[in-house]
C-alpha cells in the first residue's frame, strides 16, 4: 500500500530578551549551574511574576510576520506538575488565549511550487530548567539557569504531507524567527526545539491515523531521520496487522531510533488554569502598528527585491536571503559600487568556501563588507585579473591589508599598457615560430598556449583581454 | 506606656519623653512575661528591635523621625523577612530563612517601625481559629480558653494583649477582620491591589491582601499609610494615588448613607452580637448617617464559591513546596516520588492538605467546568451585588462575625462549621472590596466586631467612618485583664 505522511510541527523558539520572561534574570547560555536564577525563577515563597514587555513585543512580531490574528486579550495560564526542573510545580504559559492566533507561512516546494502552512497559534511561556542525570552517582543535578527563559510555542496545522515538507517548513520558521531577530536560532544550544507530530494514513483516504508525537529533535538532520523512523515504524507496525498507539516517543539521536516516553493513559492532567499573579495582556492598536512599522524586510519580500533590483537569478537571490546577515554583507558589498553577479558569486561561493572551511560565521568573517568590495572594484576596474583577485582574497583573509595594499606590495596591478604587451608578444611570436605556423594552418585552439606564454612572462598581470586582442591581431595579421 | 496608640506613642517619642529602646524594651519584657501562655509569636527577633529602636532614636534626635519611627510592631510570619525565619505557621516552612524582604516588611522598615517579632498564624493563613497552625494555637487574651479567631489569630491577639502596638496581617476571606473582630482590636483589609503581595507567601493569589491591625482606625491610617502604594514587583498592584489616610478622618459623616444588608441580619447571627452591632448603627445615626436597607442577593453563593476558587489557587500556590530547594525534606527518600509525598505529607498539617486536595480535584479536567469556572461565575455575581449597592449608598455595615469568639477545639472537627464563621467577611475579598472591623459592645466580656465595607479604594471612607465611631465610644479601648489565669 502507498502512504501519505501526515505532519504538523510544535517549535519551541527561545526568544532572545536579554533578561527572564519574568523575572530580571539574565538569560545568557553556558553560565556556572544555577548562577543565572534569582529568587523569582527559583520560586521562592512570596515571589510574583513581573512579565517582560520585550518578549510581548517578540511574539508580535512573529504573529505580524505570519499575517497571524493578534489577541486583543490573552492570558497567561498555570501548567501544573511536578518535576524537580521546574520550582513553582507549575509552568506560567498560555492555554485558551494565546497572544498569536491563526496564521500561514508559504514555503517552496522542490517542484518550483509554493504550499501554505497552516499556522495555528503561537504562545508565550516560560522554560523549564535542565535535569542533569549523568556525573550525579545515582541521583540527579538541577541546573535552574535556563529556568524562565521566555519561549514562544509555534503550533502548526497537520499541513504537511511529507518529511521534506516537514523540514522544510521547520527551516523556514527558523530563517524568520532569525531575520526577525527574535531568537538566535542557535539548535545546539537548544535555542530552537522541535517536536513533530507524525502520522501516517492510505493515500486517498480523508480521515487521519493516529499520530505519535516525537519530542527532543534539536537538529535539521535529526529531524529528517527521527522522522523517517517514525514513519517506517508506523508503516510496519499497521502492515504487520497492528495498532499504532497515541503517545509521546521520544527521539535518540546516538541509536538512530524513537522511543516511548508516555501513552495518552499516562498523559498527566496539568490543572490549567488563569494565573491569578499576572493581568490579562491587552495588546492595544497603537502598539500593533508600532510593531507593523519596525518590521524588518522578511525574506521573502527581499529576495523578491534581490531580483528585481539587482537582476539577480532566482537561485542566487534565494541563497542570498538564506540569512538576513549573509544579505546584509551582500548588500554592503554592492554598496561598494560593484557589479552584483559577481558580489553574489563571491559572497556565496570565494567567501562562504573560505568561511566553511575554518568554521567561521559570517560577523566573524577576516575580510568585510567593505573589503570585498573593495577587492570586486579592483577587477571591474582592471587594476587585477579575476585570477589573481583570489590571490589578494588570500592576503586580505590572513590580515595583510586591504586589497590595494596587497596589490601594491605583491605588484599585482595588471599590465594594461598595449605598447608593454606588444613588444612581450613580439617577442614570443618570435621565439615560437613553429606554433606560428600550426597557428596560422589552422590549429586555432594555439592560442591560449600563446595567452599562457604572456601570463607566465608577466606573472599573470597582463590584461586577459589585452593580450588576446593584440595576440589575435598579430598571429592572423 | 503599652496601652498608647501609635498616634500617642509618637508625639510622646519626638517629644523625648522616653526613647524608642525603652519602649521596645518594655515590650520585649511585656512579651517575655505573657506571651508564653498566649502564644501570639511565633519568633521573636529582641536584639534586632533595640538596633532598630536605637537607630529610631537617632532619627528622632536628628529631627528625622516620622509618624512611625520608633514604634515596636509585630509582623504576621507570611511576609518574608531577611535573615528571619518565616514559616508561615507550617512544619513546611520551620527551617526557611528568608533570603528576602516582602515589600510590606521593607515600607514598614523604611518608615522605621521597630519589630519586634513575627505572629503565630493557621497554617499558610488556612484557618478561621489559629489552630491549624505547627506552634499550636494562640490562645485568646479575653479567656485563655478561646480562640483568637484566624488566620491572622496572633496578630490580633498580640495587640489586644498589648503585646506590641500595631501588627501587620493578611486577610483571604477574613483572616484580618475576624481574628481583629474576636479580639477587640481594629483591623483593616484595604482593596485587592492596594497593598503589594511581594514577599507575602501566597495562599489564594486573587484573594489576599495584607493590612494593618490596631489598637483604633487612627493608627490604622497611618499603618496602611506606609503599607499601601504601587510596587513594580507585584503585576496585581494598582497603580492608584494613595491619598493622605489621616487627613480625612475628621471628616463629618453628616449624610452618610449606611446600607444594611439584610443577609447579614439572618437566623445564623447570635442576637446578642445583632444587638450589639445595632446599637452601634444607632450611633452613626446620632452622627447624622442615614440607614437604607439594602440587599446582597447572592450572599449565599460566598463560601461555596471561595471554596472552590481558594482551594483551587491554593493547591497550585503550595507546588512549590517540594522538598527539593528549601523547607521541609524528609528523611532519606527512596526516590523522587517518596521524596515528593513524604516531605509534602509531612510537612503539611490536614487542613492544607484538605485544601490542596480539594484544590486539585476541582481544577482536574472533567471537574474544572462544573466547578472552578462556575465558581468565576458566580464570584461575578456577587460583584455585581455590590456593585448595585454601591450605587445607592456610600458603606456597607453588619456584623464581622455572626459570633464571639468559640472555644479552643470546639470546631476542629467540622470544617464546614469553621468556614461558616467567615459568612461575613469572604465576600469582599471575592469582590476585592476593602473591609473594616472595630470593637463594638462585648458580649459576655466577649468582643464583638462591626464591619465596614466601602466601595473600591475608599479606604479612607471607611476610616473616617470607624475614627467617627471611635470618637463616639470607648469600646476600643477595653483591655483583657492579663492577670485571669484560666
Amino acid at each position: 500500500m502507498q502512504w501519505e505522511t501526515v505532519i504538523g510541527l510544535e517549535i519551541h523558539t527561545q526568544l532572545a530578551t536579554k533578561s527572564k520572561i519574568f523575572s530580571g534574570a539574565s538569560t545568557a547560555y553556558g553560565a556556572e549551574p544555577n548562577t543565572q536564577a534569582c529568587i523569582v525563577d527559583l520560586g521562592f515563597p512570596g515571589v510574583l511574576p513581573v512579565l517582560n514587555e520585550r518578549a510581548v513585543d517578540m511574539a508580535l512580531k512573529f504573529g505580524v510576520a505570519v499575517g497571524a490574528e493578534i489577541a486583543s486579550r490573552s492570558v497567561f495560564a498555570r501548567k501544573n506538575y511536578f518535576y524537580p526542573d521546574l520550582p513553582k510545580g507549575y509552568q506560567i504559559s498560555q492555554f485558551e488565549l494565546p497572544i498569536v492566533g491563526r496564521g500561514s507561512l508559504a514555503i517552496d516546494l522542490e517542484d518550483g511550487s509554493r504550499k501554505v502552512i497552516g499556522i495555528t497559534r503561537a504562545h508565550l511561556e516560560e522554560d523549564a530548567g535542565k535535569s542533569l542525570h549523568e556525573d550525579f552517582h545515582g541521583m540527579s543535578g538541577i541546573d535552574l539557569n535556563r529556568t524562565g527563559t521566555p519561549l514562544l510555542e509555534i503550533v502548526s496545522e497537520p499541513d504537511m504531507r511529507s518529511i521534506k515538507e516537514a523540514v522544510t517548513y521547520a527551516r523556514k520558521i527558523h530563517q524568520l524567527v532569525v531575520y526577525l531577530g527574535i531568537c538566535d536560532g542557535n539548535m545546539q544550544e537548544g535555542s530552537f526545539r522541535i517536536d513533530a507530530n507524525l502520522s501516517i494514513r492510505p493515500f486517498g483516504q480523508e480521515a487521519f491515523g493516529t499520530r505519535t508525537e516525537l519530542k527532543n529533535i534539536n537538529s535539521f538532520r535529526f529531524m529528517e531521520r527521527a522522522l523517517n523512523f517514525e514513519r517506517e515504524r508506523q508503516i510496519d507496525l499497521i502492515e504487520g496487522g497492528g495498532k499504532v498507539l497515541q503517545e509521546t516517543r521520544l527521539y535518540d539521536a546516538d541509536r538512530d531510533e524513537t522511543r516511548s516516553m508516555r501513552s495518552k493513559e499516562e498523559a498527566d492532567d496539568y490543572r490549567y488554569f488563569p494565573d491569578p499573579d499576572l493581568l490579562p495582556v491587552e495588546i492595544a492598536d497603537q502598539r500593533l502598528q508600532s510593531v507593523k512599522l519596525s518590521m524588518p524586510e522578511l525574506p521573502d519580500q527581499k529576495r523578491r527585491r534581490f531580483e528585481s533590483a539587482y537582476s539577480l537569478s532566482p537561485a542566487d537571490a534565494l541563497m542570498l536571503t538564506q540569512s538576513r546577515q549573509q544579505a546584509d554583507f551582500f548588500e554592503k558589498v554592492v554598496g561598494n559600487g560593484v557589479d552584483a553577479k559577481m558580489a553574489a558569486s563571491w559572497v556565496t561561493v570565494e567567501l562562504a568556501g573560505a568561511l566553511n572551511k575554518v568554521g567561521l560565521e559570517l560577523p566573524q568573517s577576516p575580510v568585510t563588507a567593505e573589503r570585498l568590495g573593495g577587492l570586486l572594484r579592483r577587477i571591474a576596474d582592471n587594476t587585477i585579473s579575476g585570477k589573481l583577485a583570489k590571490q589578494v582574497f588570500e592576503a586580505m583573509w590572513n590580515g595583510e591589508g586591504d586589497a590595494d595594499q596587497v596589490i601594491e606590495a605583491k605588484g599585482l596591478k595588471q599590465i594594461t599598457d598595449s605598447a608593454q604587451i606588444e613588444t612581450i608578444i613580439d617577442k614570443i611570436i618570435a621565439d615560437n615560430p613553429k606554433q606560428v605556423e600550426q597557428f596560422r594552418a589552422g590549429k586555432e585552439k594555439l592560442l591560449g598556449f600563446f595567452v599562457g606564454q604572456v601570463m607566465k612572462q608577466t606573472q599573470g598581470k597582463a590584461n586577459p583581454g589585452r593580450v588576446n586582442r593584440i595576440l589575435l591581431g598579430k598571429l592572423k595579421g | 506606656m503599652h496601652s498608647k496608640s501609635i498616634v500617642e506613642l509618637g508625639a510622646a517619642l519626638r517629644a523625648g519623653e522616653f526613647s524608642s529602646v525603652e519602649l521596645t524594651r518594655h515590650f520585649i519584657q511585656r512579651i517575655e512575661r505573657l506571651d508564653g501562655d498566649l502564644n501570639t509569636l511565633i519568633t521573636t527577633t529582641p536584639e534586632q528591635a533595640l538596633v532598630e529602636a536605637e537607630s529610631a532614636d537617632q532619627a528622632v534626635k536628628a529631627g528625622r523621625a516620622g509618624v512611625l519611627t520608633g514604634i515596636p510592631i509585630v509582623q504576621k510570619d507570611i511576609f518574608c523577612t531577611r535573615g528571619v525565619k518565616t514559616s508561615c505557621g507550617s512544619k513546611m516552612l520551620d527551617s526557611f530563612i528568608s533570603p528576602y524582604d516582602a515589600t510590606v516588611v521593607e515600607r514598614l522598615r523604611q518608615a522605621g517601625v521597630v519589630c519586634l517579632g513575627k505572629t503565630n498564624m493557621d497554617e499558610f493563613a488556612m484557618g478561621s481559629s489559629n489552630e491549624t497552625s505547627f506552634y499550636g494555637p494562640v490562645r485568646n487574651p479575653w479567656d485563655r480558653e478561646r480562640v483568637p479567631g484566624g488566620s491572622s489569630g496572633g496578630s490580633a491577639a498580640a495587640v489586644a494583649a498589648r503585646l506590641a502596638v500595631a501588627a501587620t496581617g493578611t486577610d483571604t476571606g477574613g483572616s484580618i477582620r475576624q481574628p481583629a473582630a474576636l479580639c477587640g482590636v481594629t483591623g483593616l483589609k484595604p482593596t485587592y491591589g492596594r497593598v503589594s503581595r511581594f514577599g507575602m507567601i501566597a495562599f489564594a493569589s486573587s484573594l489576599d491582601q495584607a493590612g494593618p491591625m490596631t489598637r483604633n482606625a487612627e493608627d490604622a491610617a497611618l499603618l496602611l499609610q506606609a503599607m499601601a502604594g504601587f510596587d513594580p514587583k507585584d503585576s496585581t498592584c494598582a497603580n492608584e494615588a494613595v491619598p493622605d489616610y489621616s487627613s480625612t478622618l475628621e471628616d463629618s459623616l453628616e449624610g452618610l448613607k449606611i446600607g444594611l444588608p439584610r443577609e447579614y441580619f439572618d437566623a445564623g447571627l447570635d442576637p446578642a452580637v445583632a444587638t450589639s452591632v445595632e446599637a452601634a448603627i444607632e450611633v452613626y445615626k446620632r452622627l447624622g448617617a442615614r440607614v437604607i436597607d439594602i440587599s446582597l442577593p447572592n450572599s449565599g453563593l460566598a463560601v461555596p464559591t471561595y471554596y472552590v476558587v481558594a482551594p483551587a489557587e491554593c493547591s497550585s500556590n503550595l507546588s512549590r513546596f517540594d522538598g527539593v530547594r528549601f523547607g521541609y525534606r524528609c528523611k532519606e527518600p527512596k526516590d523522587l516520588e517518596d521524596l515528593y509525598k513524604r516531605s509534602r505529607g509531612e510537612g503539611f498539617g490536614a487542613e492544607v492538605k484538605r485544601r490542596i486536595m480539594i484544590g486539585a480535584y476541582v481544577l482536574s479536567a472533567g471537574y474544572y467546568d462544573a466547578y472552578y469556572l462556575k465558581a468565576q461565575k458566580t464570584r461575578h455575581l456577587i460583584s455585581d451585588d455590590f456593585k448595585q449597592a454601591f450605587e445607592r449608598v456610600d458603606v456597607i455595615m453588619g456584623p464581622t462575625t455572626p459570633t464571639t469568639a468559640f472555644g479552643l477545639g470546639e470546631k476542629m472537627d467540622d470544617p464546614v462549621t469553621m468556614y461558616l464563621n467567615d459568612i461575613y467577611t469572604i465576600a469582599t475579598n471575592l469582590a476585592g472590596l476593602p473591609g473594616i472591623s472595630l470593637p463594638v459592645e462585648p458580649v459576655k466580656g466577649l468582643p464583638v466586631g462591626l464591619q465596614i465595607i466601602g466601595n473600591y479604594f475608599t479606604e479612607a471612607k471607611i476610616l473616617n467612618a470607624a475614627h467617627r465611631f471611635q470618637q463616639e465610644t470607648e469600646w476600643h479601648r477595653l483591655k483583657p485583664d492579663l492577670s485571669k489565669q484560666s
